[in-house]
């Protein structure tokens, strides 16, 4: 008798239910087990965290303000990854993205009409971020490059042009020692919605259905799934498998840039050391834990932000180490991980000896 | 002139100690075929372990074992996820990042003393200490070498082992076979998935071990986030020396160089901006990896990258 997997004709729905409701429980148990080894009240530290993320509507909105981000960040990755590029550069693609926001408030803004600004600089950073991503998607599509590998590392030339920028050339010379360049224009602000909770949700919103509209009605959506699922296939088809994957990469970069511009344009009204979160590390999850379905990612994102300003409430409130929430996202992605397969494998058991491979 | 030259060398080796230790562990894992982006969580682990042991035993043999046992629970997490469940290897990796930085900053805010309101930072341990070698030591500029702490011998005798053992044996012609044709591999009777486990968790001691040198040596004690993206850089040391433990070193050196330089310039009150200097070892990175890639698709002859990497593997399906 052995264990083995068989592959499924069709990928299990109820799976994909289960599997996030059973992670879900294991990393409470998990959690609640390390936080009783320090002695901590478990129960107390859970209520106090989802108190802290959506207990009032203020609470509420400062887990929106995390989730933004990580919505237009999750969602432009998602693209890139339905054709197994594997993009993991959205960090430095919302970076740079900001870095170009900022330029255009800053110092284009005197030859901008004011009602024309907020669309440039949003415009601005949706570019920078689609040029950033454009040249590891060349790399790969003229010189088979690997991706992964040059997305990674523009994440850290992206930062250190921010640093450099802020830090020096565009530190503000009135900001009492504190790195950061000057406040935009008023004119160059994205207004809030409520408490400091910015229209980037609205972009978010709006992109994720678009998305979902492009991938399930449209021929690009059906390329995007040839060309992720089977490249010899799309390529008989008559697919411009390149074409398609600059085109789309570049969408994905944009809509990165476009996270990093409603950033600084929306929180901060500057260019400073917060927009420089990992944003773009988490929602790599966040894409995956939506199976790269956009409204899901819009779920996932509010998850992971809400983790992360529940650790934060937990710091103040019980004078516990913030990192909680790392903790619990990290406890959350293991089971989830491991179940992943059980919705493309279901498990066997096999009786019969010897010559055992099916 | 000479002394600022032997200083340059000195700091050059010590920053770039830790370096070696990740790069090769993360070699060894890449080459049977498993890319494990969790580097930054494993090394703060490892640091934050040691430097608790070290606070509250003094001992720093067990300081080690302890970094290394945490380098091996989190790449064994790693290896169970990829390997047996054939999860996304970037996903997993990434997920042992946010865990083993969350857990690394829990950890260093519980485990200190009660005095100290349970927290690390601030506090000081035995650490390891710089001897001089008699005579080498005193041999001008590359004297430098031979004033370092144990480690960084260890890192002397680590490297050329490495690479002895993975281009000069069988075990470490099988586990390269594995990482570039799996389905060979497996028809010639290696098992695949026994050598990716093995040089998983091996590898993910060797970065654990790394993390260590930072908090027992090079900036001894505990701080939040004591790795500032050391993590992040040994993957990109692992492409510069292009899978290969010899050159690892030339790695750690150009990253540590610059690190050591910078920190000459500023006192000097150079022109060239921190960050120009800091990127550079990126850009020289993807340059690399743009030039190995140009020269394998010229010549047929495999110079990087493992064919199979990140690729899990399952017998049933081909």
């Amino acid at each position: 008798m052995r264990l083995y997997f068989e592959k499924r004709k069709t990928s299990s729905k109820i799976v994909l239910i289960c599997v996030p409701i059973i992670s879900l429980v294991i990393s409470l148990i998990l959690t609640g087990f390390l936080l009783l080894v320090f002695g901590v009240n478990p129960l107390a530290t859970f209520s106090a965290m989802f108190n802290g993320a959506f207990g009032s509507s203020q609470n509420f909105a400062e887990t929106l303000v995390k989730a933004v981000p990580l919505m237009l960040t999750g969602l432009g990755v998602s693209i890139a990854f339905r054709l197994r590029f594997w993009n993991i550069g959205a960090e430095g693609q919302l970076v740079l993205g900001g870095v170009a926001a900022t330029w255009v408030a800053l110092f284009a803004s005197p030859y901008i009409p004011a009602f024309l600004l907020l669309p440039s600089v949003l415009l601005a950073g949706a570019l920078a971020g689609a040029a950033w991503a454009g040249v590891p998607a060349l790399l790969k599509t003229r010189l088979q490059v690997d991706e992964t590998l040059t997305t990674l590392m523009l994440n850290y030339v992206a930062i250190l042009i921010a640093e450099g920028l802020f830090y020096g050339a565009w530190r503000d010379p009135g900001g009492m020692g504190f790195p950061g360049t000057a406040r935009f224009p008023q004119a160059a602000w994205l207004p809030r919605i409520y408490g400091r909770v910015h229209y980037g949700l609205v972009f978010a919103l709006i992109l994720a259905v678009v998305l979902w509209f492009f991938i399930y009605h449209t021929k690009w959506g059906f390329e995007l799934h040839m060309i992720g699922k089977n490249r010899t296939a799309a390529n008989y088809l008559g697919v411009n498998i390149k074409r398609t994957i600059l085109v789309s990469i570049l969408i994905s970069g944009a809509f990165s840039g476009l996270a990093g511009a409603s950033e600084v344009a929306g929180l901060a009204r500057r260019l400073q050391e917060g927009l420089i979160q990992g944003y773009g590390y988490t929602a790599i999850i966040v894409a995956w834990m939506a199976q790269l379905n956009p409204f899901a990612s819009i779920a996932a994102a509010i998850l992971m932000a809400a983790l992360l300003v529940g650790g934060d409430q937990v710091q103040m409130m019980m004078r516990l180490p913030s990192a909680v929430g790392l903790v619990m996202q990290g406890m959350i992605l293991f089971p989830l991980l491991a179940g992943s397969l059980f919705s493309e494998y279901r498990l066997r058991i096999s009786r019969t000896r010897g010559e055992e491979t099916p | 002139m000479m002394l600022l030259v032997q200083s340059i060398i000195a700091i050059t080796i010590r920053a770039g100690t830790s370096l070696v230790y990740a790069t090769i562990g993360e070699i060894y894992t890449e080459r049977t075929g498993v890319l494990n982006l969790g580097l930054e969580g494993m090394m703060l682990m490892g640091a934050v372990t040691a430097f608790a042991v070290a606070y509250h035993t003094g001992s720093l043999v067990l300081s080690l074992l302890v970094a290394m046992s945490m380098g091996l629970v989190l790449s064994a997490i790693h290896a169970f996820l990829c390997i047996t469940m054939r999860a996304n290897q970037v996903v997993s990796g990434l997920s042992i990042t946010l865990f083993g930085t969350g857990m690394a900053s829990f950890l260093g805010q519980r485990l200190g003393p009660a005095e100290n309101s349970f927290y690390l930072v601030g506090l000081t341990s035995v650490r390891f200490n710089r001897i001089a070698v008699p005579f080498l030591s005193d041999i001008p500029i590359l004297g430098a070498l031979f004033n370092q702490d144990i480690m960084t011998y260890g890192m002397y005798i680590l490297i050329p082992l490495a690479w002895f053992y993975m281009f000069k044996t069988k075990h470490g012609l099988n586990l390269r076979s594995v990482g570039e044709s799996p389905h060979t591999a497996d028809a010639m009777g290696i098992s695949v998935t026994k050598t990716r486990y093995l040089f998983t968790i091996v590898g993910g001691m060797f970065v654990s071990l790394g993390g260590a040198h930072l908090s027992l040596s090079y900036t001894p004690g505990w701080t939040e986030n004591i790795t500032g993206g050391r993590g992040w850089i040994v993957i990109a040391l692992v492409i510069f020396s292009m899978w290969n433990p010899a050159r690892a070193i030339y790695g750690a050196l150009l990253f540590g160089g610059i690190n050591a330089i910078q920190f000459r310039l500023q006192i000097a009150g150079a022109a060239i901006p921190a960050p120009v200097l800091n990127m550079f070892p990126y850009l020289a990175t993807i340059a690399v990896l743009v030039l190995v890639t140009w020269l394998e698709s010229k010549g047929k002859k495999r110079l990087g990258a493992p064919a199979a990497l990140a690729v899990s593997y399952m017998r049933e399906d081909k």
